[in-house]
């Protein structure tokens, strides 16, 4: 298949944000997904942020009925989907009202103008045809496309009935948006055909509705030029596109395999951690076991037995699904059993905002369990992250015998980023002994402790080992039921120390920027890429501020206590109210200024440069008072 | 090869001391336990009882195999994941009728219906034992206790019309105190593929003595209770009455008075479950009340056996999974 060219002009630029925003039942989500990965295999470097409602089909062609896909492709590194839009396409009034304050000013709009009419203003609960404000024309370039009638021309030859034909027009405006950004049709092209392959005559429609978009941009006047973007200066090596869901479960799989066990995974749908759960069941012949269990505590109950048998259980959920494992994380904790707890953070409290993200489970993670029962918190602070942290968390919750949780977000789960490839053989293995049987000779000791402070891993099958573990505080050593006073204050110590003894073999804390100077931004989880952004272009502008990103939050690295005594002014950014903040400052005794969130959506870069030149200024005006 | 040691039942004893109260229907439980599990000849290593939280629930610490003593009502879902993932170990939940049918009903029900190959052991007492004489799922209706005392309003709960409803393989019922009995249906259960039910009537002796003492006394048995026996007729009273099946009722009728094939007929293998949930609704003292296997349905595919045969069978079609062959399907890019 050759590619095709256009005979008009071509403007370079770094990079494009653009997004595509229709009824949710428009396909922009395939849509967004498809840009995305022809941009990343055209060697860009790509971020996206899926937005859609929590109703599988809400009411069509209302404000709440709307789904976004915004993607970011650029020829540098970039972190970020992108504050503000280059382009904007939307499919009905609803998604326009809804999204053109994001639109930069001189930024292009595309509307399918045969979706702006009377019965769509009601349903989006405008008075007028927003494509006739006045304003609009000053502001922005507005490219009016009949995508409905055009669609319905291209396919006209496939005799499809108008229901059918008019669910083409998602790949029309696709071909349009790939004249538009100088993409490569091909990719797209592979995937109707696999898609459909079973439908033909809508694959070959499909393909008529897309080359169609295509020849559109080509031959209006509306566009003059079309845009290009190089490929980015990548790190070598061999790419591809990866969500954060999709990472985890690779990573999860990956994990196994370098230790040797097969994987059980005991999980209750929910969003957005359900992708995992749909990912890991297609690789059964990886040794996988799904088990969806009746409820959320039945997974995670399902998973403490599972490791109690020797396997490497995981068990996912959000945050309301998190609330009902508490106990059975309890428990876990208690019996001092290896398995990885994960949380895809969602707005909350209670049902909160399920398709939204959010970081507010951090202090639920740390002590929303009844009793003191502490567990290692790690979080990964990118789509592709996520492979990396599933790995380390299986290899921390064998070391060391407990449950290890994993706080990811809804951000990081739906977005995705091209992934470097490694190879199997550069995954250190993750080594796993269990004792071996006796003759009882000498009674066996379920809880005696190796140098980590870690209990032997002994399993139900092992001749001369017969042990009983539960939920009632253990005697050190044999494990027998105690009520021994010294004994729980021992255990709960030990406990405690086994886990804070972790931050001994973690890395220590990284920063990225000068050691000393006036700010010092700490951030974790999903923030990272607009944290990093933000930084980095405060830092251009020639303020002082470096960049603190934490992966593990419990322990945290060892030296981060005296990093953060090396700036004038820490600000911790993080979307919610403040809870890494409270960390800090209750283990460090160093202030802290937050930034803080709670919208259901990601930081922007402008915001959090408000917020640190704020601060960086206000620690300027200090110095120059005081030279005064 | 080396034979196995043949095993007594002191050798399934831990050095635990048992702390349940003197009297309590929990140890003769216990006893039985202790006295089959060597005739099954089934290696201790590979024996796990698993519990939830309740008097009942202290029994695995008493018992010299593998064992977890684990959360409220919650025991079927652990041996969830232990049987799934060790199918070859043979697995005991231990649990009672506020952990199974009140706080734990949702993981009762789901492990029947799933045909988990697990046996599980219900000790009803039909009160709360360990919080000390609140009303249970089970206990009857106008029951006084500490939380009712004008009497219990709720309908009682029976465990095998419930385990019927989720058309569990095996379900049985026995009682503490008919220790031959209670020892054969342990056995039985044992020997069920798939999940099995075994409903014990326990007498606690501190906060709700006798509540089952016309099942339990051997005097008033013979009256109150039918031991059912696969293809012989339901009879009980010493031969004298028996139970006829008219529509879709269950009478009690004088052997005497009718034809002896007017009687009823226990077919634990009919795998439609209506006549066994029939007999699960006789109650005292309305009716007699059926003791033994009421049901015992082999050949159903187990939860755990078909897990594991996907797992073969997309390994055989796909062959071992390779990571390094996943990572880069589809489509991916260079960077040189």
């Amino acid at each position: 298949m050759a590619s095709l060219k256009t005979s008009k002009d071509v403007q370079s630029v770094s990079g494009i944000t653009v997004r595509l925003a229709g009824d949710s039942g428009d396909g922009m989500q395939l849509l967004g997904t498809q840009l995305t990965n022809t941009s990343a295999l055209a060697g860009n470097d790509v971020a996206t942020f899926p937005d859609f409602p929590a109703e599988i089909r809400a009411p069509r062609g209302t404000r709440a009925g709307v789904s976004g896909f915004q993607v970011q492709f650029a020829s540098e590194e970039i972190f970020t989907p992108g504050d503000t839009l280059d382009a904007l396409v939307v499919m009905n009034p609803a998604a326009m009202v809804t999204n053109l304050d994001d639109l930069r000013h001189g930024g292009i709009l595309i509307a399918n103008e045969d979706g702006f009419n009377e019965k769509e203003f009601k349903l989006a609960k405008v008075d007028s045809n927003p494509l006739d404000a006045n304003v609009l024309e000053e502001t922005y370039r507005i490219i009016k496309v009949p995508m409905t009638k055009l669609t319905r021309e291209a396919v006209s030859e496939f005799g499809l009935g108008t229901k059918v034909a008019d669910r083409c027009k998602n790949f029309f405006a696709m071909g349009l948006v790939y004249w538009l950004f100088g993409r490569s049709l091909d990719p797209t092209l592979r995937f109707i055909q696999a898609k459909f392959s079973k439908k033909p005559e809508i694959a070959a429609a499909n393909e008529a509705a897309l080359r169609a978009g295509w020849a559109f941009g080509e031959t209006t006047e509306a566009f003059g030029e079309s845009y290009q973007v190089e490929a980015a200066e990548l790190k070598p090596g061999i790419y591809r596109n990866i969500m954060g869901n999709q990472a985890l479960a690779w990573g999860l799989i990956a994990a196994s395999k370098v230790s040797n066990k097969d994987l059980f995974y005991g999980t209750y749908p929910i969003t957005p951690a359900s992708d995992i759960l749909h990912e890991l069941t297609k690789y059964k012949h990886f040794g996988v076991k799904t088990f969806q269990a009746e409820d959320e505590i039945a997974a995670v109950c399902s998973t403490i037995g599972a490791a109690f048998g020797g396997s490497m259980a995981v068990t996912a959920s959000s945050g309301p699904g998190i609330a009902l494992k508490a106990e059975g994380m309890g428990l876990g904790m208690i019996l001092e059993l290896p398995m990885i707890i994960i949380n895809v953070q969602r707005g909350g409290p209670s049902t909160g905002l399920p398709t939204k993200t959010e970081q507010s489970d951090l202090l639920q993670g740390m002590y929303g369990r009844n009793g003191e029962a502490p567990l290692p918190i790690l979080a990964p602070r990118s789509p592709a992250d996520c492979f990396e942290i599933a790995v380390e968390a299986w290899r921390l919750a064998v070391e060391c015998m407990v449950p290890v949780m994993i706080l990811s977000d809804g951000y990081i789960a739906n977005g995705s980023e091209p992934w470097k490839i490694p190879t199997m053989s550069g995954i250190a293995p993750i080594s796993i002994t269990h004792p071996e049987g006796t003759d009882q000779s000498e009674p066996f000791m379920p809880y005696s402790r190796d140098e980590h402070l870690a209990r032997p891993w002994a399993i139900p099958g092992t001749p001369g080992l017969m042990h009983r573990v539960g939920g009632l505080e253990k005697e050190d050593g044999s494990g027998n039921v105690s009520y021994d006073p010294a004994n729980h204050q021992h255990m709960t110590n030990m406990r405690a120390a086994k886990v804070a003894k972790i931050a001994e073999r973690i890395p220590k804390q990284d920063i990225s920027g000068p050691a000393t100077g006036d700010v010092l931004v700490v951030s974790w989880g999903g923030t990272y890429g607009a944290c990093h952004t933000a930084v980095g272009r405060c830092r251009e502008d020639g303020h002082s501020v470096s960049h603190a990103h934490l992966r593990y939050l419990n322990p945290m690295p060892s030296n981060l206590g005296d990093l953060l005594q090396q700036f004038k002014k820490v600000i911790v950014a993080e979307l919610n109210s403040g809870q890494l903040r409270l960390l800090l400052r209750a283990e460090y005794l160093v202030d802290c200024i937050g930034v803080n969130k709670v919208q259901g959506k990601p930081f922007t870069v402008t915001e959090l440069v408000a917020a640190i030149e704020q601060e960086s200024n206000a620690v300027k005006g200090d110095s120059r008072l005081k030279a005064c | 090869m080396s034979t196995l040691p043949v095993l007594k039942p002191a050798d399934f004893a831990s050095d635990q001391d048992v702390r349940w109260c003197p009297g309590c229907g929990d140890y003769s439980i216990l006893a039985q336990m202790k006295k089959i599990l060597p005739e099954l000849g089934f290696p201790r290593e590979k024996t796990v009882f698993i519990s939830g939280i309740g008097c009942s629930s202290r029994f695995p610490y008493y018992m010299n195999t593998y064992g977890m003593h684990s959360i409220h009502g919650r025991a079927p879902a652990f041996a969830t994941g232990l049987k799934t993932t060790r199918p070859e170990l043979m697995v005991w939940v231990i649990t009672g009728d506020g952990d199974a049918l009140s706080i734990g009903g949702n993981h009762f029900i789901h492990a029947l219906r799933r045909n988990l190959d697990v046996n599980i052991v219900l000790f009803n007492n039909r009160i709360y034992g360990l919080t000390k004489g609140q009303y249970s799922p089970t206990s009857v209706e106008g029951q006084i206790t500490k939380s009712t005392p004008m009497g219990s309003i709720d309908h009682p709960l029976s465990p095998l019309s419930v385990a019927l409803a989720a058309e569990a393989t095996f379900v049985a019922r026995s009682i503490d105190a008919h220790v031959k009995h209670l020892g054969e249906t342990l056995k039985r259960a044992a020997a069920h593929k798939g999940a099995s039910l075994v409903e014990v009537y326990q007498n606690c002796n501190v906060f709700n003595d006798g509540a089952m003492a016309y099942a339990q006394e051997r005097k008033q048995r013979a009256d109150n209770v039918i031991e059912l026996e696969h293809g012989k007729p339901l009879v009980f009273a010493n031969g004298s009455k028996g139970i006829r099946l008219v529509g879709t009722h269950l009478e009690i009728v004088n052997t005497s008075d009718v034809p002896a094939d007017d009687l009823l007929i226990h077919d634990e293998k009919d795998p439609n479950p209506s006549i066994h949930m029939m007999m699960a609704r006789m109650s005292y003292p309305a009716m007699p009340e059926p003791i033994g296997v009421l049901r015992a349905v082999e050949d159903v595919p187990t939860y755990d056996d078909q897990i594991n045969h996907q797992v073969a069978t997309a390994t055989a079609n796909k062959g071992d999974g390779d990571l390094d062959a996943l990572f880069t399907s589809g489509d991916t890019w260079t960077v040189d």
